[in-house]
């Protein structure tokens, strides 16, 4: 664009070739401009998870940060909606004052990007849809849009949804923009589904390197009627000191046993309801045969905090996948990736969270073969600087990667938004 | 009947029906293929039997690779598919058209897989919502999205219906409770989305099958998620003086911090007609009555069970009683289950309607109700999940009276065109299908229907899987339709409807 035609051009527009709409009509105008001169354009927020998926070659980039705010907080409807650039953390306190949470509980990817919190936007996160700990119980980000306005590839202002639970009023676009790493639409509203807050939260852990006793528990607690809202897996492997240091640190609880591999799960709700839960646990996982601790509250809520932070691989300079596999095939990958890998298990058995050194991009096929084989999918949510893009970051096969080209095609016909940071040709 | 605008009937179709038969006859077993008046005639409604249609002819095929090769040749010939599952449906998605194959998914009726390991059932889309109830059952587990008609709707159906039911604030509708699909599109090209994992990768295309009515694709196979049962499951039934402390009270629950599992609302017209019909022992000097039903530990639901008797007791309620046992819960729910065939009894026909609002709008809607049943010399009874916004008014009429048949029609349309004006939707499960197809510009404009119907064309391009279901045949949203009805000649008069 020439300096004459950024000086006519209506909304305002930086040296970096950034456009600053400010609101919905102005994504529209802008938005129907590119694609009138079908310039390929980056949509960002505030960047905070812009390291996720592939490099977009773009002309022009769409910062949709002034797009931010809560328009309509009904607590009693149990639902929020907010501009979709609204900061997640000002989401999450203005839900706080009515003890209210979004329920995925979204993951903080600032720690592995910066050490530091950085939660971004909501718009980003619903772009992700990567849910944290408490998926296998509520559902994942996908499950808590209700309904949307955004801009589509062409320009025109589009709906979908609305502000009530049960609606089956034309097709769930909600969804599909969910995990479509803005690819399809330009979100401009969100209306999100929440929650109240449970009161308090304990934690059991238990301590234990028997990886099939691991999985075994695993199942115990997904076919649990004690509600139990966390499991993880931590262990005790590589053998690496540096990665043992830091795991004690972030780990550091007065009554956890740092050292060594454990099992955690988290049992939310009123004292007297988690007293009786984990008394139903103690029976059910024959917890008094075992090494285990318990953490209270105060301890039970920060540690949480740092498992959803990602904290275990905080800064990471490698590659980071993200698999999710049946349950039931937990034995097989832990087998595969034995002591070779700094790893840990979320959602129960089904989310491994994996680090690959870099330079080892024939170490990911290999992991991302067998995760295949297992009926699972693999993400490479963070790369290495070394990372030479041989592998493809996300998993897909070719009949569904032909209708998403068809889908993309109906949103966004002439690859406007984000090309190629999914797939290619997407 | 009403009169209906169809997809304009493709002559060349109906000109080769011989060809197409003897084509049909080579793709499946020929028994499986019915061309003869006498045959399809059971096939020319769905739940929603006002409207009747003869198929081309019903095709019923025994594997995917059968649906596959059915598909392909409709494509190929340009021959439009109408697929149907167990046709429970109340919308007319299902409903035939006279140059359409109708492809019936009923020799899909077998659980592939239980896998408790992975927590899923691996199942044909002919089998019923509560055969996999049925399956898993033994070993406490359950699926939980619980449609009234369960005995009989299919789990395919339900995924392309999205079906809810009375739990669903809690624990979702359909698309929450299943991980895997298995379809075939137009063109043949079979597909599986999803599997034994959480999620998916990429674009959430069960989510938007979900819900789709059979317009993108024919579902051939669902790995459904199963939850284990709650440990104590208990029922409190209240009563109120007005609409207002009643709606009042079952607001303040849910801002209270509690989820139950489901809450039911019903009005005066409804606890009077239930109570009559099914001698529930409901309190009739009530004029409206709360269902409130809590699961979790033993000690969790007392509490919870307090705190709502609490809130009701604020709320002046005139009578609380708490389930005792689970004989007792089940009576609280026996005259709700009751509500439709209750309304039956009392008029020669009557009109479901489904609409969702916000829960803080319940007494505006109903007053608002009230004064159209006034406004239109018509008695309604209204039934509320309102533990998800989803109101149920039902309208009786005597269709045999032409005048009052169309006076239903309005009154219903006007009862929907509130409920987007409170903030709802024109349907929460029910579905759009062809009975509030018009009624879609009430909640979407020209934008918003084109990106649908761009998505609905990128994968059915020709426009031959189900047309002219869902979206308004005659487009721009200026063109404002009308609204169908329902009437008399119930097609599944035993199941439960609520």
């Amino acid at each position: 664009m020439s300096t004459e035609e950024k000086r006519n051009s209506q909304i305002f527009q930086d040296s970096n070739n950034i456009y600053y709409p400010e609101d919905e009509a102005q994504v529209s105008n802008v938005v129907k401009e590119l694609y009138k001169k079908n310039l390929p354009t980056e949509l960002i927020g505030t960047g905070s998870k812009s390291f996720i998926g592939n490099k977009i070659q773009s002309a022009k980039k769409l910062s949709l940060s002034k797009l931010s705010g809560v328009v309509e907080y009904l607590p009693e409807e149990l639902y929020i909606k907010v501009k979709a650039n609204t900061p997640l953390e000002l989401i999450e306190k203005e839900l706080e004052k009515n003890n209210q949470e979004l329920a995925f509980e979204p993951i903080d990817f600032g720690f592995i990007e910066t050490g530091k919190s950085n939660k971004g936007t909501i718009a980003g996160y619903l772009a992700c849809n990567f849910a944290g700990s408490r998926r296998f119980k509520v559902g994942s980000a996908r499950d808590h849009i209700l309904g949307f306005r955004g801009v589509n590839g062409k320009g025109d202002i589009i709906k979908s949804g609305g502000t009530v639970v049960k609606n089956v009023t034309g097709y769930d676009l909600s969804k599909l923009v969910t995990g479509s790493f803005g690819t399809l639409v330009a979100l401009t509203e969100v209306v999100l589904k929440v929650l109240p807050k449970k009161n308090l939260s304990n934690t059991i852990t238990i301590h234990t390197e028997d990886k099939k006793l691991v999985n075994e528990l695993f199942e115990k607690i997904s076919s649990s009627s004690s509600e139990i809202s966390g499991a993880v897996y931590i262990p005790d492997e590589p053998q690496d000191e540096n990665y043992k240091h830091n795991k004690e640190m972030v780990f550091k609880f007065n009554d956890l046993e740092s050292k060594g591999s454990f099992l955690a799960l988290r049992i939310e709700g009123d004292k007297v309801s988690i007293d009786e839960r984990i008394k139903a646990l103690t029976q059910e996982l024959e917890l008094n045969k075992l090494n285990i601790s318990i953490l209270d509250v105060y301890q039970s809520v920060p540690f949480w905090k740092k498992i959803n932070n990602l904290e275990l691989f905080a800064e990471t300079k490698n590659n980071l996948l993200r698999a999710v596999i049946p349950p039931s095939k937990g034995n097989e990958l832990m087998q595969k990736l034995g002591n070779k890998y700094k790893y840990y298990i979320d959602w129960c058995g089904s989310l491994y969270w994996i680090e690959v050194k870099s330079k080892k991009n024939m170490k990911i096929t290999e992991i991302k073969k067998s995760i295949k084989e297992l009926g699972g999918y693999l993400t490479i949510v963070k790369t290495s600087a070394d990372y030479d893009y041989e592998e493809t970051i996300f998993t897909v096969d070719d009949t569904r990667l032909l209708i998403s080209e068809k889908i993309k095609k109906s949103f966004d016909p002439k690859r406007v938004f984000n090309p190629g940071k999914m797939y290619r040709g997407i | 009947m009403s009169e209906l605008v169809l997809p304009k009937v493709n002559k060349k179709t109906l000109d080769k029906k011989e060809y197409i038969f003897k084509a049909l006859a080579k793709l499946t077993k020929p028994e499986n293929v019915l061309s003869h008046a006498d045959e399809i005639k059971p096939y020319e409604t769905d739940a929603l039997a006002a409207y009747k249609q003869t198929p081309l002819a019903v095709i019923m095929p025994e594997n995917t690779q059968e649906v596959s090769s059915i598909l392909k040749f409709c494509y190929e010939e340009n021959i439009k598919v109408v697929p149907r599952g167990a046709g429970t449906g109340l919308s007319g998605g299902a409903l035939p058209l006279n140059d359409a194959v109708l492809l019936s998914l009923g020799k899909f009726n077998k659980i592939l897989e239980i896998d408790f390991e992975n927590k899923c059932v691996v199942t044909q889309p002919g089998v019923t919502n509560l055969g996999l109830t049925h399956a898993v059952q033994h070993k406490g587990f359950y699926y939980a999205p619980d449609p009234s008609s369960q005995l009989a709707c299919s789990i395919g159906g339900n995924v392309a219906e999205n079906s809810g039911g009375v739990h669903s604030l809690k624990y979702g509708t359909t698309t929450n409770n299943i991980l895997g699909i298995e379809m075939v599109m137009m063109d043949g090209t079979i597909c599986r989305i999803g599997g034994k994992t959480l999620d998916q990768e990429g674009y959430d295309l069960m989510g938007l099958i979900c819900g789709s009515e059979g317009l993108l694709g024919v579902i051939t196979e669902v790995t459904a998620k199963i939850l284990k049962k709650p440990q104590v499951v208990k029922a409190a039934l209240i009563g109120f003086p007005t609409i207002e402390e009643g709606g009042n009270a079952a607001t303040e629950i849910i801002s209270h911090g509690i989820v139950p599992a489901g809450m039911e609302i019903m009005d005066k017209a409804l606890i009077e007609a239930t109570d009559n019909f099914s001698k529930a022992g409901y309190p009739r000097d009530a004029e409206l009555l709360l269902i409130v039903e809590l699961d979790g530990t033993e000690s969790e639901v007392n509490e919870l069970l307090k705190q709502v008797s609490n809130i009701c007791k604020k709320n002046n309620c005139s009578s609380l009683k708490l389930s005792k046992n689970e004989k007792e819960r089940l009576s609280f729910w026996a005259g709700r289950k009751a509500a439709f065939p209750a309304c039956g009894a009392m008029a020669p026909d009557y009109y479901c309607m489904d609409g969702s609002i916000p829960r803080g709008k319940l007494a505006e809607a109903l007053l608002e109700i009230k004064a159209l049943s006034k406004k239109y010399n018509l008695p309604v009874a209204n039934c509320f999940h309102a533990g998800d916004g989803n109101l149920h008014p039902l309208i009786m009429y005597d269709g045999g009276d032409k005048e009052q048949l169309r006076k239903t029609e309005e009154f219903g349309a006007e009862i929907l065109k509130a409920c987007v004006r409170l903030g709802g939707v024109i349907t929460g499960e029910h579905g759009v299908g062809v009975e509030k197809r018009e009624l879609m510009c009430e909640m979407f404009n020209d934008n918003d229907i084109q990106q649908q119907l761009d998505i609905k064309s990128s994968l059915d391009e020709k426009n031959l899987l189900n047309p002219g279901k869902v979206y308004p045949i005659l487009r721009k949203c200026a063109e404002e339709g009308r609204v169908h009805v329902h009437r008399g000649e119930e097609k599944f008069p035993d199941l439960p409807r609520f």
